[in-house]
């Protein structure tokens, strides 16, 4: 368990956040640029001291204000990586990934070079210098002379915000496969929703340095902290599930879900691995009756939980859909024309496709 | 054919310049590291202290060294006594003085370069495992080279030519302290000695332009070498 309770204060911006993430897990610390992420994980790492609090990783102190006990950042051995890679210019990139390795020598060596080198696709780049790797192969190599160190946590501060959107396909899968392959906890730093869901399991809401809400990303994506900070578009349930069919060659899978199946859009998934969704909210139909002749894929006997209006000037839907929350936007009219109200029977209409790019396995590939 | 009195002068200013260098680089290294980076009272004193000899009269700077460094001087009877060291009058006090006049000139360079190290790029070797004294070393030094170099080649440069301080404070002995400067001085005083006076100012304008190119093309390869 990573324990952080600590308050920064400066004449111009004041940072407090308490939370506990889980250890091993990737926990993302989100919120909008300017709202103390990296102030945040710099207190963390040791970098930065907060004015009070402490931090402690699985039962060691880091930091303790009132015992006095601030471990300094070269020997936490937290390994950091910085959303603008900061290699070292002067040194190749097996320079570089020697770097951290050649300094843990005492630590446990659970991770090796050549392991790190394959997973993270380095081997025709080692003799390179900084100078000469793309934006992408930089972050890798970033990750790689940290991973080299034996860091008992990895922080990640924004690693894909130096990256342009197309090329984050670069750096994405390995993050992934690091997490299926090393038990390291992470704190994942950002301020896109949808890395957060493609990686994470605990959510660590920041805003204007105020910590707003913590927990597990499936419980936050429910709370109306989450959606005033990814905005009405991605307002959706974010749910968990087992893969029970594939069709590849659609590209489809069916999860189960709760007490349901969903026939959702993923890709590389088998069966049996654990696949995380969002329903985003405006992507939901709702039915007064069961339906026909519609090409929708999913179509679920639901119940109206609770109905709100939101902050966009249209009505927010809390549907139970076998036993699993899930959120839908509707208009005025749309409500009135049903007439819904909390405890009425519905149908939860779901398209298939409209999952794609909200589905992402979570559990390794070969479970 | 160039005499034996102008190789003796050009011998001269090289291993005083040479040496001029190679004594005060580390020091230089260190007081641009507490300009840089270290906050301390009277840090502004300190750093115009230090660019002093780029204002001062060179003959004054000399004679300051005679008072401290002469064989009577606090410091140069203590160096005498406890380690037989004699400063003035010797080529190694021609070097202390070149070392001090162009001492400004390889803490400005040096300067120049550590405020253009990247804090970011020590903060990394420090999540990574380094402490302070292996940062510097592994990171620090490394990057600020390319000003390391320009400043030694420039100081160098430079210390082949002092004369105020250099006869102020060692003399003007031949084979000891006559460098190149305080030579041609001396052969413009002698009646014969226009066709080396010559000589001596062309050796002395050449020095002067190959050094300054060695400095410039030394930066460029290395920062080639370094990555932006």
């Amino acid at each position: 368990m990573l324990k952080v309770a600590v308050v920064r204060k400066r004449p111009e911006f004041t940072l407090e956040a308490s939370f506990a993430a889980p250890t091993p897990g990737i926990t993302a610390v989100f919120g909008r640029s300017g709202s103390g992420k990296t102030t945040l994980v710099n207190m963390i790492s040791g970098l930065l001291a907060p004015d009070a609090g402490e931090v402690r990783l699985d039962d060691e102190v880091l930091t303790d204000s009132r015992a006095g006990i601030a471990v300094p950042a070269e020997r936490r051995r937290i390994g950091y990586v910085f959303q603008d890679a900061r290699l070292f210019p002067h040194l190749t990139v097996a320079g570089n990934l020697r770097y951290g390795e050649k300094r843990a020598r005492a630590a446990p060596q659970l991770i090796g070079f050549d392991e790190v080198v394959s997973l993270l696709g380095l081997a025709q780049l080692l003799e390179r210098r900084p100078r000469q790797l793309s934006g992408g192969e930089r972050q890798r190599v970033s990750l790689g002379r940290a991973l080299l160190s034996q860091p008992r946590l990895l922080l990640l501060d924004e690693p894909l915000a130096s990256i342009d959107a197309a090329r984050r396909e670069e750096v994405l899968p390995y993050l992934e496969a690091l997490r299926d392959r090393f038990a390291i906890p992470m704190v994942y730093v950002s301020h896109q929703f949808d890395e957060v869901l493609r990686l994470a399991t605990h959510l660590v809401l920041l805003d204007g340095g105020r910590m707003l809400a913590e927990g597990p990303v499936s419980e936050l994506s429910l709370r109306p902290e989450l959606q005033s900070i990814v905005g009405p578009d991605l307002v959706g349930a974010v749910l968990e599930g087992v893969v029970t069919r594939v069709d590849p060659e659609h590209g489809s899978a069916d999860l189960t879900v709760g007490r349901g199946t969903v026939q959702v859009s993923v890709r590389g998934a088998p069966v049996g691995s654990r696949v995380r969704l969002q329903i985003l909210a405006r992507d939901v139909i709702l039915a007064a009756q069961p339906v026909q002749g519609l090409s929708v894929r999913n179509a679920i006997a639901s119940t109206v939980t609770a109905i709100s209006n939101d902050d966009y000037g249209q009505v927010l839907v809390r549907l139970d859909v076998g036993g699993e929350t899930v959120l839908a936007r509707i208009t005025h009219h749309a409500q009135k024309a049903l007439n819904l109200r909390a405890g009425d029977a519905v149908w939860t209409l779901v398209k298939a496709v409209s999952t794609r790019g909200h589905a992402f396995r979570i559990t390794p590939a070969g479970v | 054919m160039p005499s034996s009195a102008e190789l003796d002068a050009l011998r001269l200013s090289l291993e005083v310049a040479l040496r001029s260098v190679a004594f005060s680089l580390p020091f230089a290294v260190l007081i641009a590291w507490l300009l840089t980076r270290a906050r301390f009272p009277g840090r502004m004193l300190f750093d115009a202290f230090v660019h002093l000899p780029l204002v001062l009269p060179p003959v004054a700077v000399g004679y300051v060294l005679l008072i401290l460094f002469g064989v009577r001087g606090p410091i140069g009877g203590w160096l005498r006594a406890h380690f037989g060291i004699e400063l003035a009058f010797t080529t190694a006090g021609a070097a202390l003085a070149t070392a001090v006049m162009t001492f400004p000139l390889l803490v400005r360079a040096i300067r120049l370069s550590l405020e253009n190290v990247d804090r970011g790029l020590e903060e990394a070797a420090r999540t990574l495992g380094a402490s302070a004294l292996d940062r510097f070393v592994s990171i620090t030094l490394p990057l600020m080279l390319p000003g390391i170099l320009a400043g030694a080649v420039t100081a160098f440069s430079a210390g082949l030519g002092e004369f105020g301080a250099v006869i102020t404070f060692a003399s003007n002995v031949p084979g000891v302290t006559r460098t190149l400067p305080l030579a041609l001085y001396t052969a413009m005083q002698s009646p014969t000695g226009d066709a080396l006076a010559l000589r001596l100012a062309l050796l002395s304008f050449a020095l002067g332009l190959a050094g300054l190119l060695a400095a410039e093309l030394l930066v460029r390869r290395v920062r080639r070498l370094l990555g932006p």
